[in-house]
């Protein structure tokens, strides 16, 4: 039993930083843009976060500075992709090869550098009042740091946004129909860029995560495909924020499964177990084109440009 | 003052290409600010760049053997980037092109070498061809997004080489150093000119592409399938198999490349056989708008960069990260001027004298 909850709570810490880029991405998806940088942005936020935080200490300032880096980054990919109309597969491929590049650039001085005390200690796991009492559940879910408790409330907030209030109505009607909704009042290109910039930063934040906690030292390409696999979990999580929870948690499980196997003193090559997430990321996006049903459908206008002039 | 965006309804290619030239160039000025604000001296830094790319005999054909994986995995891609199916799995076709070429070259290592090289090319193109195939299958069958599926067996293929390296194929007389044993000498190819004949195999590669996609029914089913699947339909294209074979021709080129990296630079099979090719492929090919000679251009202007990118490293400190920032940059730049070739801004005053399309 003690065995599973350390599992599963390793899981939750595990799956964090794909909670925040698989929720950024759902944002940036939602109004119809198919930002494929995501793992360009993780890296451009996980290495401004390192480095603000290496040099102020100070755990706010990290996680602001990986925030502005991954809007910065999503802010290109909306100026090519909104303003200018291009490709967006490509756009987004190019924002993945930049940011990667930033983040072996910025990230040269940094290597073989620890996350500071005064950030360990404020991301150091603790018990909820009462939540963490809970039998079983306690455990796994509410004795850990900050940073996955805000991974909970950005995944219920972003779900009341987008299903409970006009706002994100709205969004939910510029990435099905973006014409009829430019109709109906709504400015299209203003919703566009503001949900870009934030999944961009959420995505900054989800980096910040890998280099600031999870690892926590700076190492060059820290994300290792994990910014990729956020991407399938969208499409996982049918673009709603609830299921990305699951999803993200589901993945992080993946991802230390193989320390787990070893430490239990069965003997797979670490190589072989450690293709297992990219393989059920394939096995999932083949069962969920499996059955195609209206809600795991993808928003309707998601990846095509959308202007006035040729409505 | 209104200011107004108006579809163009022709663009001169002398035109369309002046625009990609100008966007390059902005781009070369925005890293020159970017390297300025390091405190070094932009001009000098791009003088140094094309003299680690072309300052010597030697490193002129260093460029060349850089630009040969680069055109020969862009024309791959070319083939599935013209059809709208986006394989960024070039890096995964390229690892398993090259780990099929390998085993045959370590299990026969005594076959004459004519026999022997051309087993090899075969095996790497059905390794990278069949490492295509998952993703085009799922894409035909079920409409499964390609993206992610070719993404995802990079790295599974990346472990699977790993694995290799690290475990059953390790060289027992490497002394306990994780390396896969070199090829013999009849497993690797031939030099013509002071460089290996990848360089003939790539040009012969691009007038073959450029024929098949130019001048044959196949190459031009593809081209319709990527304007319109529905247009393709009523045609009568049998889609599903184009998708196919479309894919097992772009995975085999990259496993072609595989298979030279690691008989003609290598000498052997290791986890750095792609050296991130398949990612740069994408650019070079997006930037030659999918022409094959363009792209044998392009790639070798890139082997450029990535050979001078790797001087500046030694004379200026600056990491070698600074080039695929650069290649973000240039890419970022050429993406936006897109919108200059297809589009003209015209303010409102002017608007009645343009035909508006």
């Amino acid at each position: 039993m003690e065995l599973w909850i350390s599992f599963f709570a390793a899981a939750v810490v595990a799956g964090t930083p794909l909670l925040f880029a698989t929720l950024g991405e759902i944002m940036t998806e939602r109004s119809g843009n198919l930002n494929l940088g995501v793992e360009g942005m993780m890296l451009m936020g996980a290495v401004m976060g390192f480095q603000i935080g290496l040099s102020t200490g100070n755990p706010a300032f990290a996680l602001l500075a990986a925030m502005v880096a991954g809007a910065v980054g999503a802010a290109i990919f909306a100026f090519l992709t909104v303003t200018l109309r291009a490709n967006q597969v490509v756009s987004g491929l190019s924002l993945t090869i930049f940011g990667t590049g930033f983040s072996s650039f910025a990230g040269q001085k940094l290597i073989g550098q620890v996350t500071p005390e005064s950030i360990k200690a404020f991301f150091k796991p603790f018990s909820m009042p009462l939540l963490g009492d809970i039998p079983f559940l306690g455990p796994i879910f509410f004795r850990q740091d900050v940073f996955v408790y805000i991974g909970y409330i950005t995944a219920i907030a972003f779900g009341i946004y987008l299903y409970k209030t006009n706002k994100g109505l709205n969004l939910r009607a510029i990435g099905e129909n973006p014409g009829a909704a430019d109709a109906a009042g709504i400015n299209v290109t203003l919703y566009k860029y503001v949900h870009i910039l934030i999944g961009g930063a959420l995505c900054g934040l989800g980096g910040a995560y890998l280099s600031l906690v999870y690892v926590p030292a700076w190492q060059d390409y820290v994300t290792a495909g994990r910014g990729w696999i956020a991407v399938a979990l969208v499409i996982f999580a049918a673009w709603n924020p609830y299921k990305a929870l699951l999803g993200a948690y589901f993945f992080g499980g993946l991802d230390i499964i193989g320390f787990r196997i070893q430490g239990k003193g069965i003997h797979i090559s670490q190589y072989l177990i450690d293709m297992l997430p990219y393989i059920v990321t394939i096995v999932v996006l083949v069962a969920v084109s499996l059955k195609k049903s209206k809600e795991n459908s993808p928003p309707r206008s998601l990846g095509t440009p959308y202007f006035r002039e040729e409505r | 003052m209104e200011i107004r965006i108006i579809k163009r309804s022709d663009v001169g290619k002398t035109e369309s290409i002046m625009i990609r030239i100008v966007a390059v160039a902005l781009a070369l000025f925005a890293a020159g600010l970017l390297i300025a604000f390091m405190k070094l001296n932009p001009i000098e830094v791009y003088v140094s760049m094309l003299k680690g790319a072309f300052g010597s005999a030697y490193r002129f054909r260093e460029t060349i053997i850089k630009a040969i994986p680069l055109i020969i995995t862009s024309l791959g891609i070319a083939v599935a980037f013209k059809m709208q199916f986006w394989n960024i799995g070039g890096e995964g076709q390229i690892a398993m092109g090259a780990f099929l070429a390998s085993f045959v070259a370590l299990k026969f290592p005594d076959l004459p070498k004519p026999i022997l090289l051309l087993l090899m090319i075969i095996a790497g193109f059905i390794g990278g061809g069949l490492w295509a195939l998952p993703p085009a299958y799922f894409k035909a069958k079920l409409g499964t997004n390609e993206t992610i599926i070719t993404l995802m067996m990079n790295y599974i293929a990346l472990k699977w080489i790993t694995f290799l390296q690290y475990g059953p194929w390790k060289d027992p007389a490497a002394l306990g150093f994780p390396k896969i044993p070199n090829f013999s000498d009849n497993a690797i190819l031939p030099k013509l000119l002071g460089i290996h004949i990848g360089w003939v195999m790539a040009l012969a590669l691009a007038v073959i592409i450029y024929f098949f996609m130019n001048h044959t029914k196949k190459g031009y089913e593809i081209a319709v399938i990527g304007e319109s699947e529905k247009t393709a339909q009523y045609a009568g294209i049998n889609i599903k198999k184009t998708i196919l074979i479309a894919v097992m021709i772009s995975g085999g080129l990259c496993g072609l490349t595989g298979m030279i990296q690691a008989s003609a630079v290598s000498n052997t099979l290791n986890v750095g056989i792609t050296g991130g090719v398949g990612f740069t492929a994408i650019i070079t090919t997006w930037l030659s708008a999918l022409s094959a000679p363009i792209i044998i251009m392009v790639s070798f202007l890139f082997a450029a960069l990535i050979q001078g990118g790797s001087y500046i490293q030694t004379a200026f400190g600056i990491p070698e990260a600074a080039a695929s920032m650069l290649q973000g940059i240039i890419l970022f730049f050429v993406l936006g001027s897109e919108f200059f070739v297809k589009y003209t801004v015209v303010f409102h005053s002017s608007v009645l004298k343009k035909e508006a399309n």
